[in-house]
């Protein structure tokens, strides 16, 4: 797929197929359009040309929540958390897709809807006690320290059931000890959930412990991709990070 | 126990409010005041789920009112009782008791109906140019109920003291304010079950980050325009309470200056906390009652130390001066309200005992 923002080309064909069950890495400098190719497949931007296809259905052109409902969660770059709601309340919300009553059912307090809100409160609680995050459940984020609303992030993106999680910069700001326990997180969640993960992530001890297959993109452009042993041998891909050798 | 407190502190309330009235414990103007404490506490309630637990800035609340208000007289004058424009009663008057609360329910939908003017701009726009699309809404109502003549245009609409005393007619009670009485109860229940839904937390989701809340599957077009609807029906509501109280309604009430009242009730009361906005609109209605009394004394004791000239007096209209200075000292010096974003309950925690938190 390509995106262009006016004349600029920001992503320019890019091309991508994630194996079920894989955990995947794009990673490339600053400004190489990797957060676009996030935002252009959960539904922020429609791509210029290209398309988006998952599970066997194109979802380009789908609003960011419709994408979301079809099982693609994310976390973003700077958290974005509701802070000034507790984090069982964050959990809560993103179960919206999932909703299975209507405002009626709400204000009539149905069966249905008691029902529902109880699973929604259930799943919520069983995430964060998978994550360890039980003691937080009544909490404000923004009361928080930084790694903790990492992980509630990610709790929250869980919670929607996804069958791809996109993780954008899962490490960034976090402390070394952090970095180990996010490894071991991210490692265990990909198992226990069978999911997919795709990251961006600039920390290559994150990047070359986890995944199987990386790609590097660099002005929009794909510069290579590969296992971790291929991609730290590539002259490409230290060209683009460390620059030209020539002086 | 726990979930019968507050329907029996409800009904005993109502009851004694229905004897005091009857028996000439409390009279006429009294009962004008509490009654126009529901119609704010309404007005308050609603408001506060579009300024408060939204985040948008809507100030043209008065406009949704005002539909409310003509929609439900137009058609309570109509059913029950003779009038001018519309000849004979439709219904047999005896009927208004029964058929009353669907007038004014009718009144609130074409309300909320007449609130996809402000929702479906939401979609894509918010903050002040919003702020500017729901004055420009409320504006619309205000000229285009002017320029009907048949209705009576800038002059107003009367006729429903007829509905209230064909009412009174069929069962000797104080109606008018049986049905404030309710109609408030009633709303601030609807309120409180829609926002403390997962499908209510919505909204404070998309006040605190849009982008997420999109992300996080929260439909957020689907939330705004339901939280309008929601808002600009209750607003609805009370207006056909409050035309029912005067006995006519006329455009003239619904400006800007009635928007900038509601507004400053949500102000005073917290923004985002329900029992924040009806603390405020309680507060507030005593204090402007309070000011009309106060206006009279500073006026006698202004003539009295000979500050102003004999030809001046200090009237009502300094209320309007009075009641923005207020926003503004409580913008400086406190501008989360009385309550910030907490409800009662979280102030007084003794409070959960008596009813439960989440219903």
């Amino acid at each position: 797929m390509t995106q262009y923002f006016g004349g600029l080309c920001a992503v320019s064909e890019f091309s991508v197929s994630l194996e079920q069950g894989r955990m995947a890495a794009l990673i490339g400098p600053n400004g190489a359009g990797k957060t676009t190719v996030f935002n252009l497949v959960s539904g922020f931007y429609k791509p210029t040309r290209g398309d988006i296809i998952f599970n066997g259905e194109s979802i380009k052109g789908l609003k960011p929540h419709q994408v979301t409902a079809k099982g693609i969660a994310r976390t973003f770059q700077n958290i974005r958390l509701w802070f000034d709601m507790t984090v069982l309340d964050n959990i809560r919300i993103a179960q919206y897709h999932a909703l299975g009553y209507g405002l009626l059912d709400c204000f009539l307090r149905t069966p249905r809807y008691m029902r529902r809100e109880r699973d929604i409160e259930d799943h919520a609680m069983e995430v964060l006690e998978r994550l360890g995050l039980r003691e937080m459940a009544h909490e404000y984020p923004k009361n928080l320290p930084y790694g903790v609303q990492r992980l509630v992030e990610i709790a929250r993106a869980l919670s929607i059931k996804p069958a791809l999680l996109m993780l954008d910069e899962p490490a960034a700001g976090l402390n070394s000890a952090d970095v180990e326990g996010l490894i071991k997180l991210i490692g265990d969640i990909h198992k226990d959930f069978g999911l997919t993960v795709w990251m961006i992530e600039h920390q290559m001890d994150v990047v070359m412990t986890l995944c199987s297959w990386i790609k590097v993109i660099d002005f929009g452009a794909t510069i290579a991709e590969g296992t971790p042993e291929e991609i730290q041998n590539n002259p490409e891909v230290i060209k683009a990070y460390l620059g030209d050798d020539t002086i | 126990m726990k979930r019968l407190t507050v329907p029996a502190l409800l009904a005993l309330a109502l009851g004694g409010l229905v004897w005091a009235s009857m028996s000439g414990a409390m009279n006429v103007y009294w009962q004008s005041v509490i009654m126009f404490m529901g119609i704010n506490i309404i007005l308050a309630a609603s408001l506060n789920i579009i300024n408060g637990n939204m985040g948008e800035f809507s100030c043209g609340h008065a406009g949704f009112m005002a539909v409310g208000a003509y929609v439900s007289s137009l058609l309570s004058v109509a059913l029950f009782t003779k009038s001018a424009v519309f000849g004979e009663p439709l219904l047999p008057p005896d009927m208004a008791v029964w058929l009353f609360p669907a007038v004014l329910l009718a009144g609130a939908l074409a309300a909320s109906v007449v609130g996809l003017l402000v929702a479906i701009p939401s979609f894509k726009t918010r903050g002040d140019y919003l702020a500017i699309i729901t004055i420009a809404a409320s504006y619309i109502v205000k000229s285009t109920i002017e320029n009907i003549g048949a209705i009576g245009g800038a002059r107003g609409f009367m006729g429903m003291s007829g509905v209230m005393s064909a009412m009174t007619a069929t069962a000797n009670l104080p109606w008018i304010l049986i049905w404030v009485f309710v109609g408030t109860v009633f709303s601030v229940w609807l309120i409180r079950r829609f926002i403390y839904s997962t499908f209510g937390k919505g909204v404070d989701a998309i006040c605190q980050d849009e982008i997420a809340a999109e992300i996080m599957s929260v439909d957020t077009d689907r939330v705004k325009l339901v939280a309008f609807m929601v808002s600009c029906g209750l607003a609805g509501l009370a207006g056909g309470l409050f035309a029912h109280i005067l006995g006519y309604v006329n455009p003239g009430t619904f400006t800007i200056l009635k928007s900038t009242e509601i507004m400053v009730m949500v102000y005073l009361g917290g923004m985002g906390s329900l029992s924040g906005s009806v603390i405020a609109a309680i507060v507030m209605t005593l204090l402007i009652e309070y000011l009309r009394d106060a206006f009279g004394y500073i006026n006698s004791f202004l003539h009295f130390v000979s500050i102003i000239p004999d030809s001046y007096e200090v009237t009502q209209v300094w209320k309007w001066v009075l009641i923005p200075l207020l926003l503004v000292l409580l913008m400086q010096f406190r501008p989360e309200g009385i309550m910030g974003r907490r409800e009662l309950a979280d102030v007084f925690p003794r409070l959960r005992k008596f009813y439960t938190f989440k219903g």
